[in-house]
Parts: structure tokens; C-alpha cells; sequence
């Protein structure tokens, strides 16, 4: 036990890669599902636990260093809040889509494939936690592509149901690789000026040594900065599809499979938007780039047009698969808004809506592979009259839908609570105002569907359909109850984001 | 002029990466489009291992003889290994899909595909 | 082409120099150029060039699926599980000092030489299931494995 408590943070990405591995050799028949159950949950006990510890050490951060090699010259895996706090989301909702994609995906893919599925999944996990743990921008890279490349091949799994998850997978494999090599060649450029790959290291180097010349007649490596921050900026934006560069997102969401839509749109992007802010606030500072380089315009440019259009595409649709991917574009906007404005409450925002995004989108998901799982699509026109037929399922659909709105009492509520107070703090009356125009779509959009569910008329001949599997709707339920949950006690969620704030902004705990 | 020349490598590595991206959205064959995609990597790694060279130094192996000398930087090449690897599977993977795409489509022309895709829409 | 007397002589001339030059490079891995990646694609370049000669379908009868399918996954086990008995020892993740505490220097090479035996192995099982599906048209379910071990 002690063995384990010491070597918490190389587990938790080690554990998942060893069972990934075994499943893909052992996983056969049913076996591959406990497994990666099995896994999912002793990462979840790992990463609550790593919380705790993180929350109760003085210090803040916990750094382990793989093979004994020392920290800049080793890599280190570095917990501190902020990453705490998203190691416990993926954890989460990875073992709730696990729990529910047993039956899911068993409908989708061809049973004797199965444990490879699982097998991937795993290695996605591996990749997500890893970004999210690693201390090392390089590694960052190698961890992206693990999970890219895992989510691309996840996404063209849906082929069976419709082919066109197959076009959706290559387009989301293009683009994300261009995104990675973006950020693999900035990285090389911040190398080339500070002879680091360690996240802290360059960071200290570029503060004490490159940033103070640049004030003198003499600045040292100006451009080459300038050019490396640009590049990963831009490489991370593709990969946490921030409007305009969302392009493969709403095809990969609605092609892939159910489990890996709910597990993508909750943990993927979310894990794409800690990245960005790692970069921002703990690679390059703020001071570079909020005060020199007026990222933050830039960011709230962008944010206020996925919000806009995000929300507003999202209304268009009437494959609700898609409706929803496109309101995931929204939400990031919200979260991309919240770490631009720079503040603690709206960094507390970012935190906390990636939490309660995470848990309302994937309940959603959920909820709608629920109605795929049963009638076979996810067309409005599918949708009319289910809430007579599936009333559990559909309850969690609008209990997720009200969140996206925001409606008082729900998750949504706190996060842009947060989001406004932090606008108003920042003198941005215009980006309040798009918030609440966006919430104001949302209500369009979600009403749209809900009227669909409980006032629409189900086609006579329409075959008649049975409650989805108990072990479907547990996870999809307690998904949607969590979503609520934390919309009535956010103390705890919203204390854990203050903390990932202030460490971010060094303001004390 | 001289300026231009010192930092050949960026230059090459500039024009590698370009043509790749130019070929990743400008070609609708979707064999075409992944050479590309490999292409624009190559770019990159062409400009890692440029800028492990030091003037004058030789390969990083302790020279106990000559104590004065000067080594390369071998840690881009370490890492350009792991990226070459990364390369290698993203193609693969691609490949794997392209195989896929013809099964069902027939054709990996992505003109031809939109085209199938709207005629099943209408 | 497997008609052809020239590409079938040459073939079969080279694929034992082939495995030999491989396995070269894997044992000096630790001490010279080369190790597990080289070596692992080599081999895999000898089976595929028996399988271009002769065909897919006679490659697979020499290699099976499901020993590459194995072989891939426990490679990179032995990269991991190297790992793994290094924390069970009390250091820290592939820490080899942990493979002989009382010589940490000697124990480098011998913590590298197992690493890179399991890199082989699984690039080359890796390399002979790309040519598969290429040649045989399924989607892989196991390739993302290649970028899991780092140089």
C-alpha cells in the first residue's frame, strides 16, 4: 500500500497503458468490459486520492520524477491543483461511459473485436490522464498522440451505423495531427531559446533570463518567442476546437459511436482547454501573454463567435447527435472565455465548467445513445413522443439541457454565475452580454428538442419501444442527478476550482 | 541576402512544411492528402535535428583524448526518434481508414465522397 | 511475383542477412548505434519482403494474426512491466538501479537491453500488422501502440 501511495502519479497513466495492453491480449469474451472497469475504477480511487493529497500538502504541487532522473533533465510528473481537479474529471467520467458502454457498444461493433475496443479506450484514458499529469512539454506531445490517435480509430469504430464515420475520422485525423506537429514545432522553437523541455524549468528561464532583456536595447530571442507561443497556441486551439478552427468536431461527434461520443465531448476537449491554460498561465506567464502580446483579445474573440455561432448552428440542426456537438463548440467558448479574462472568478468559471460541462454533455450524450441504442437514430423527428417511452432517459436529456441554458439550480447556473461576475470584474459588459445571449440560444435550442420529447406525437405504426437497460440508465442518471447535484451544493466543486485558480494566478490559497 | 542564407534550415524546413500543407488541403486524394500530412512532419523534423548541430562539434560521444571538444546536441535526434514513431503510426492509422473508406465508398476521391453523401441526403 | 526466379532467389537469399544484421542491432542497442527500433522494423522488412515476394496470404501462414497481435501487446508489457519491477522494488518508475542495487552503473545497461528487446518486439509486430491490414482491409484495432514506448 505504502508502494502505491508513493508512486500515485506514474500509476495512474501506467496503470491504464498495462491493462490496455493486457486486454488487447486476454479480452475476450466479456472479459475486456471488466477489465477496463476495473481499471477505470482504481484510476478514479488514484486520482481522488491524489486530489486529497494535493489539497491537504502545503507545497501545493507533488512531483515524481520517472527513473530518478532529476527535474529538468528527467521527466516529471507534476500534480497540483488545476491537474488534480482534471484527473478527477476524465477519471469520472471515464468509469460512468464505462459502466454504460457495455451494452452500447456491444449493439455498435463487431463482438469479436470487442476487446480491442476496450484495449483503445484504455489507451485514450492513458493519453488523457498523461497530458494532464505531465510536467514535460515534450511528453505532452507523445501523450497527445496517444490519445489522438486511440480517439481517431474510437471515432471510425462508428462505420457500422452509418459510414460516415469513417470520413469523419480521417478529417479529425488530419487536422489533429497538423495541430500536434504546430505544437511540436513550438515547442522546439521555446527549446531552442531556453535548452528545457520541462514545463516549470522553461518557464523559470524564460521569466528570470529572456523576459527582463526585453525591456533593455539588447532583447534576447524576441521573435523566436513570439513564433514558438503563436505555434502552440494555434496547435492546442485545433485540438480543443476553439471556434474557428472546430472544423472536425461536430461530424466526430455525431458519427462515433455512442460511449465515445459521451467520453470524447466530456473528457477530450476538456483535456484540449487544461493544455491551453498550462501553456498559457505556466509556460509562458500571463505577463507574456495577456499584457505583451493581448492574447486575451484574441481569445475573447474567439470565445464570443464560438459562443455565438456555436449556439446558434447547434439551433439549426435537427440530427440532435450533431445539435449537441455543435453546443459543445459553445461551451468551450464559455471555457476559453473564462481563462481569458484572467481573473480568479473567471479562471474558477474555467475550472468549474469544464466540471459541470463534462458531467451535463456527457449525461446528454448518454442519454441520446440511450434513444439510438433503442430506435436506432437521433433525428428530431425520432425524438417525438419519447418522453411517454423512455421517461427516465428523457428526463436526464433536459435535466442536461436546462444546464446548457443554465437554468438556476443546475450545474450551469454556478459556472456562469462565475463567468459574469468575472466579466463585470473585467469591465467586459459585452462579453456578459454574449454570455447571456448564448445562454438564450441555448434555451432555443434545448426547448426545440424538449417540446419534440414531451409534447410531439409519436407515429402510429412507430414500433413500440421498452425503458433502456438498467445498465445504461444508471450511469446516464447518475450523471444527470450529478449535474444537478452540483448546481444546488457547488461549495465543494467551486472550492476545488478556487483552489486551481489562485494556484494559476500565485495568489495564495 | 546573408541573413537569408545563415538560416537555411528554416528555409527548408519552411518549403517542406508548405508544400505539405498545401497538398493536405489542396488535394481531394485522400492517399495524397496522408503523404501530405507526412510531408508537413517531415518538416518539422528536419528542423529538430537542424538545430541539435553546433558549429564544430562532433558526435556526443565522451572523448576522453580531447577533453576541449565540442558535442552536438543529441537530445533533438532522441526526441525526433519518438515524433518519427508518432509519424508512423498517424499514417498507419490513416491508412488503415483509407482502406476502409474504399471498402464502403468505393473510391477515395473526397469530391466523389461529398458527392455520394448529398445524394444520399436528398 | 512470386513467378519471377530472380525476385524468388533474392528473396530467400536475404532475409537470413536480414535477421542476422537485425539481431545485431538489437544485442549492441545498449553500447553502439541502432537498439530496438531499427532492429524491430528490419525484421519486420525481412517478413514483409517474403510477403510481397510470395504473397500475404503465405506470410500470414509463416506469421499468423494472432501472434502478431500477442507479441505486440507483450512487448511493450516488457517495456512497462520493466517499469513496474522497479517500483515493486521501492524506486521509482523505470529506475533500473532497482535490477541490481549494490552496482547502479552496471545495472543501466541491463535495464536498456530489456527495454529494448520489448521495443523490438513490438515495432516489429507492428510493422508486420500494418502490411496486414493494408494487404487484408480491416480496421486495426492496435496500432495506436506504436508511439506508447518513448526513445
Amino acid at each position: 500500500m505504502e508502494l502505491v501511495h508513493k508512486n500515485l502519479p506514474a500509476l495512474i497513466v501506467v496503470l491504464p497503458l498495462c491493462m490496455g495492453l493486457i486486454t488487447s491480449i486476454i479480452g475476450r469474451r466479456g472479459l475486456g468490459w471488466w477489465l477496463a472497469m476495473g481499471t477505470t475504477s482504481a484510476v478514479l480511487a488514484m486520482s481522488v486520492q491524489l486530489l486529497v493529497n494535493v489539497l491537504e500538502s502545503g507545497t501545493q504541487t507533488v512531483t515524481y520524477v520517472m527513473g530518478s532522473w532529476p527535474v529538468p533533465f528527467g521527466i516529471g510528473y507534476v500534480v497540483d491543483p488545476l491537474n488534480a481537479a482534471v484527473l478527477l474529471i476524465v477519471s469520472m467520467i471515464a468509469t460512468v461511459v464505462t459502466l454504460y458502454a457495455r451494452k452500447s457498444i456491444a449493439s455498435e461493433i463487431d463482438p469479436r473485436r470487442l476487446h480491442f475496443f476496450y484495449a483503445l479506450w484504455l489507451f485514450c484514458m492513458t493519453g488523457l490522464l498523461g497530458i494532464t499529469i505531465t510536467g514535460d512539454a515534450f511528453n505532452l506531445y507523445v501523450l497527445l498522440e496517444i490519445s489522438s490517435l486511440s480517439t481517431y480509430t474510437l471515432v471510425a469504430l462508428g462505420r457500422n451505423r452509418n459510414r460516415r464515420a469513417l470520413t469523419a475520422a480521417i478529417n479529425y485525423l488530419v487536422l489533429g495531427s497538423i495541430g500536434a506537429n504546430f505544437y511540436l514545432l513550438g515547442i522546439a522553437y521555446l527549446y531552442q531559446v531556453t535548452g528545457s523541455l520541462n514545463i516549470a524549468d522553461i518557464h523559470h528561464i524564460l521569466t528570470t533570463q529572456v523576459f527582463p532583456t526585453w525591456s533593455t536595447d539588447a532583447p534576447m530571442y524576441r521573435t523566436t518567442v513570439f513564433v514558438g507561443f503563436a505555434l502552440m497556441a494555434v496547435g492546442l486551439s485545433l485540438k480543443l476546437a476553439l471556434f474557428p478552427l472546430h472544423g472536425w468536431l461536430p461530424n466526430a461527434y455525431t458519427y462515433a459511436p455512442s460511449s465515445v461520443s459521451a467520453l470524447l465531448a466530456s473528457t477530450a476537449t476538456k483535456v484540449g482547454a487544461y493544455a491551453f491554460i498550462r501553456v498559457l498561465f505556466t509556460l509562458v506567464g500571463v505577463n507574456f501573454a495577456f499584457k505583451l502580446l493581448h492574447t486575451d483579445t484574441v481569445l475573447m474573440i474567439s470565445a464570443g463567435a464560438a459562443i455565438l455561432m456555436g449556439s446558434w448552428l447547434a439551433f439549426r440542426q435537427t440530427n440532435i447527435k450533431k445539435l449537441l456537438a455543435y453546443s459543445s463548440i459553445g461551451q468551450i467558448g464559455y471555457i476559453t472565455l473564462g481563462f481569458a479574462l484572467g481573473n480568479v472568478n473567471g479562471l474558477t468559471a474555467s475550472v468549474i465548467h469544464l466540471f459541470n460541462h463534462a458531467l451535463t454533455k456527457g449525461g446528454m450524450f448518454m442519454a441520446l445513445g440511450i434513444v439510438a441504442y433503442r430506435t436506432g437514430h437521433t433525428r428530431l423527428q425520432d425524438l417525438q413522443g419519447l418522453g411517454r417511452k423512455l421517461p427516465f432517459t428523457m428526463a436526464a436529456f433536459t435535466a442536461g439541457g436546462l444546464g446548457l441554458i443554465g437554468v438556476p439550480l443546475t450545474a450551469g447556473f454556478v459556472s456562469k454565475w462565475y463567468l459574469v461576475s468575472a466579466c463585470f470584474e473585467q469591465g467586459r459588459y459585452e462579453m456578459a452580454a454574449i454570455v447571456l445571449v448564448g445562454s438564450l440560444i441555448a434555451l432555443l435550442y434545448t426547448w426545440k428538442v424538449v417540446e419534440a420529447i414531451y409534447f410531439g406525437k409519436r407515429p402510429e405504426d412507430a414500433p413500440a419501444i421498452k425503458e433502456a437497460p438498467i445498465t445504461m440508465l444508471v450511469p446516464t442518471l447518475l450523471l444527470a442527478g450529478a449535474s444537478i447535484y452540483f448546481g444546488i451544493d457547488a461549495s465543494t466543486s467551486s472550492r476545488i476550482a478556487t483552489a486551481a485558480a489562485k494556484f494559476l494566478l500565485g495568489v495564495g490559497p | 541576402m546573408q541573413k537569408v542564407l545563415d538560416h537555411y534550415n528554416y528555409w527548408v524546413c519552411i518549403i517542406l512544411m508548405m508544400i505539405g500543407f498545401y497538398g493536405v488541403i489542396a488535394k481531394t486524394n485522400l492517399v495524397k492528402k496522408a503523404l501530405s500530412l507526412s510531408l508537413f512532419q517531415t518538416g518539422v523534423l528536419v528542423f529538430y535535428i537542424s538545430i541539435g548541430k553546433i558549429d564544430g562539434g562532433t558526435g556526443p560521444v565522451l572523448d576522453p583524448r580531447n577533453p576541449e571538444a565540442i558535442y552536438s546536441n543529441p537530445l533533438p535526434h532522441a526526441l525526433m526518434l519518438t515524433a518519427i514513431v508518432v509519424g508512423v503510426a498517424t499514417l498507419s492509422v490513416a491508412m488503415a481508414i483509407i482502406v476502409n473508406i474504399r471498402e464502403r465508398y468505393g473510391t477515395i476521391d473526397e469530391r466523389d465522397i461529398e458527392d455520394m453523401e448529398h445524394l444520399a441526403e436528398e | 511475383m512470386k513467378d519471377n526466379v530472380l525476385m524468388r532467389v533474392a528473396a530467400r537469399w536475404n532475409m537470413p542477412f536480414l535477421l542476422v544484421f537485425a539481431l545485431y542491432t538489437q544485442t549492441h542497442g545498449e553500447l553502439g548505434p541502432g537498439g530496438g527500433f531499427q532492429a524491430g522494423v528490419m525484421i519486420a522488412a525481412a517478413f514483409i519482403v517474403y510477403g510481397m515476394v510470395f504473397g500475404a496470404d503465405e506470410m500470414r501462414r509463416v506469421v499468423p494474426r494472432w501472434i502478431t497481435d500477442v507479441l505486440a501487446a507483450l512487448g511493450v508489457l516488457i517495456y512497462a512491466g520493466t517499469g513496474v519491477y522497479c517500483m515493486l522494488q521501492g524506486y521509482t518508475f523505470l529506475d533500473y538501479t532497482a535490477l541490481i542495487p549494490s552496482n547502479p552503473g552496471g545495472a543501466e545497461p541491463w535495464g536498456m537491453t530489456t527495454v529494448e528487446y520489448g521495443v523490438g518486439i513490438t515495432v516489429s509486430c507492428v510493422m508486420i500488422t500494418i502490411f496486414n491490414e493494408i494487404t487484408e482491409g480491416t480496421l486495426p484495432g492496435d496500432q495506436a501502440e506504436t508511439t506508447t514506448e518513448k526513445a
